[in-house]
């Protein structure tokens, strides 16, 4: 068994600007190809020595076989450095870590709901493209995201260009307050979710800050959704990723080898630490 | 079972540490910690406990992961050769061997730790029975034997002779490089065997922990005891300094950081400790903001969630340390009794 803190090589080849605050990265093994295969949902170990290492989710789906994709926000030493990097910049990466969504499990053939809030979207959108290139396996795809502005919606593009465009999946957008040029609704996640008033059947998968987490979840039982219907995915500090070094725990689980998939009645049987 | 006399020891500690290194308990200006064996050191084989356990012989304080060179844009990894030299642990009592338990659960699950796992294969611990357990012991409150430790040789002492007794291949291998140096026991060893476990079992149900009660530390009352309201009392005056985390033989939670060389980057991996305030911090905050949050996740860990994930065995083992060096006098015991662990009257 190889050490698994001793990461691999990687290189940038791509650095797309999202947001003010949001950037894309490419990342692909040294010869091309990616540096392993994944699933919607799993994580991965970035580091720069000398400045951090720290997990981000995979945001680009599994079925991309050329590269990886992660969308970071600048919030701290490790992010700092990656968003002033430029491409050809080589990069150290180890993983893939934890459960990833159950794409072929107990998603599959059913109806989804995604519900994102602002970064949250990045987990999300390696399984709305996985879903999207598996489509047959699927139910209707619904896709509700917002932002605090039009400008913080990453992956903005794309939604426009490809998604809005598939059949059979819709796309709801929201800001949380008015801004000239935009047309789309305007108001936060959670009462969007109520008004749109969803049908209480198949799957949702939730991902954003922790307070939309909590009041969509609200809305979503008001609508009759259950807690056994609703999956998100969480977000702890870690060290290692293979369940070590002490640190992810919410009781008796691991958010990196336990997680960082839940669905929200495991969830709601922890302690409320997270 | 072998015997040599007491006043031959220095013999073989001369002969166990000839062809690999030897660490056993040392004295060093009144502090007593398990050492690099070499004749000048003051030994201290039979001194009632060591400040830290011998899981650093394992699991370094500090260990180099991997280095790496930066030039450019380019990274070179440069992996760290693995600990492939043959040790000796001698002197460690049966809560210590018990901790290595625990943390093989730990290290040596999937996936393997490699160091760890290096480290555990190329050491022999020669464990001895305890014959003088402090008033802070308690561990007979995990079914531990304090007369008859594990490990691959297990020895004790008594009138001025110390048994040996091979327990598996590789101490027997170990056993076997004494050549002439141990003696036969013969019959009289069990003989002696048997009055030390009866010293030793009189000796600790005279101690003020005997009859601590773990029951209530059971995984379906997770909820119950975490949302307990005496956690806050309990943690009202603990300062976050880690003595605790630090001295504990089951405590395995590590911190991974780069540190500049001059020459590069190394990457090191060193023990954390869940009391201290950045332990869990992220961007956008913690989940444990308070002392209290970080006090029950350390006790949570060693009596619910560790065996919630281990069919049952603690991540405590009763060696009293923390009940010595906590500078406010809150520990372990304490808060076993108030959550539900009683003390048999």
């Amino acid at each position: 068994m190889s050490e698994a803190l001793i990461p691999m090589l990687g290189v940038v080849t791509a650095i797309r600007q999202d947001t003010p605050d949001v950037k894309t990265f490419r990342v692909e093994a040294l010869g091309g190809g990616k540096c392993f295969e994944h699933m919607p949902g799993q994580c991965a170990m970035l580091s720069i020595p000398g400045v951090g290492e720290a997990m981000f989710s995979i945001t680009s789906s599994p079925t991309v076989k050329e590269y990886m994709e992660f969308s970071i926000k600048k919030c701290g030493c490790l992010t700092d450095w990656l968003h002033r990097m430029d491409v050809g910049q080589q990069i150290l990466i180890r993983g893939p870590y934890g459960n990833g969504f159950p794409v072929e499990g107990e998603l599959k053939g059913q109806n989804l709901l995604f519900i994102a809030g602002g970064i949250g979207l990045a987990p999300l959108r390696s399984v709305i493209n996985y879903c999207r290139h598996y489509r047959q396996n699927y139910g209707n795809i619904q896709i509700l995201y917002g932002s605090r502005s039009k400008d913080d919606l990453v992956d903005y593009q794309e939604i426009l260009d490809e998604w809005m465009q598939d059949e059979g999946i819709k796309v709801y957008l929201t800001i949380d307050r008015a801004q000239e040029g935009w047309d789309g609704h305007v108001g936060f996640v959670p009462s969007y979710v109520e008004e749109l008033g969803f049908d209480p059947q198949g799957k949702v998968l939730v991902c954003g800050p922790p307070i939309m987490i909590k009041f969509t979840l609200q809305s979503l039982e008001k609508l009759g959704f259950t807690k056994q219907q609703v999956f998100t995915t969480m977000e702890l500090r870690m060290k290692c990723g293979v369940g070590k070094c002490g640190r992810c725990n919410i009781g008796d689980k691991y958010v990196c080898k336990d997680g960082p998939v839940f669905r929200f009645d495991e969830l709601s049987e922890l302690p409320d630490e997270y | 079972m072998k015997k040599i006399a007491e006043n031959r020891l220095p013999e073989l500690y001369q002969a166990l540490s000839a062809e690999r290194k030897l660490y056993l308990p040392l004295e060093e200006g009144g502090v007593v910690g398990y050492g690099l064996y070499s004749p000048e050191k003051k030994t201290a084989l039979t001194a009632p406990s060591t400040v830290k356990s011998p899981k650093e012989l394992f699991f370094p304080q500090v260990e180099g992961v991997v280095n790496f060179q930066m030039q450019g844009k380019n990274i070179d990894i440069l992996p760290i050769e693995m600990p492939k030299e043959d040790f000796v642990v001698m002197g460690v009592r049966a809560c210590d061997v018990r901790s290595f338990d625990v943390l093989d659960r730990v290290f040596l699950s999937d996936p393997v730790d490699g160091y760890y796992a290096a480290r555990r294969e190329h050491g022999t611990i020669v464990s001895l029975a305890c014959d003088q357990p402090q008033n802070s012991c308690f561990c007979e409150a995990f079914g531990i034997d304090a007369a008859a430790p594990a490990g691959d040789v297990r020895c004790f002492i008594r009138e001025g002779v110390l048994y040996w007794q091979a327990l598996t291949d590789k101490g027997q291998a170990l056993t076997d490089s004494l050549f002439g140096l141990l003696e036969e026991a013969g019959p009289a060893g069990q003989e002696q065997q048997e009055a030390f476990t009866a010293e030793t079992k009189e000796k600790l149900q005279a101690l003020p922990y005997h009859g601590l009660d773990l029951s209530a530390f059971t995984p379906d009352r997770l909820g119950e005891l975490f949302h307990d309201p005496k956690w806050k009392k309990l943690s009202q005056a603990c300062l976050g300094c880690g003595s605790c985390t630090f001295v504990c033989p089951t405590c395995q939670c590590y911190d991974v950081r780069d540190f500049d060389t001059g020459h590069g980057i190394q990457r090191y991996r060193c023990w954390d400790s869940c009391m201290y305030s950045d332990f869990t911090m992220m961007a956008h905050g913690t989940p444990r903001p308070t002392q209290l949050e970080k006090f029950r996740q350390r006790f949570m860990h060693k009596l619910v969630y560790f065996p919630s994930n281990n069919e049952g065995m603690y991540s405590c083992v009763g060696c009293g340390r923390c009940v010595r060096k906590c500078p406010i006098h809150m520990h372990i015991v304490k808060v076993i009794k108030a959550l539900g662990g009683k003390k048999d009257e």
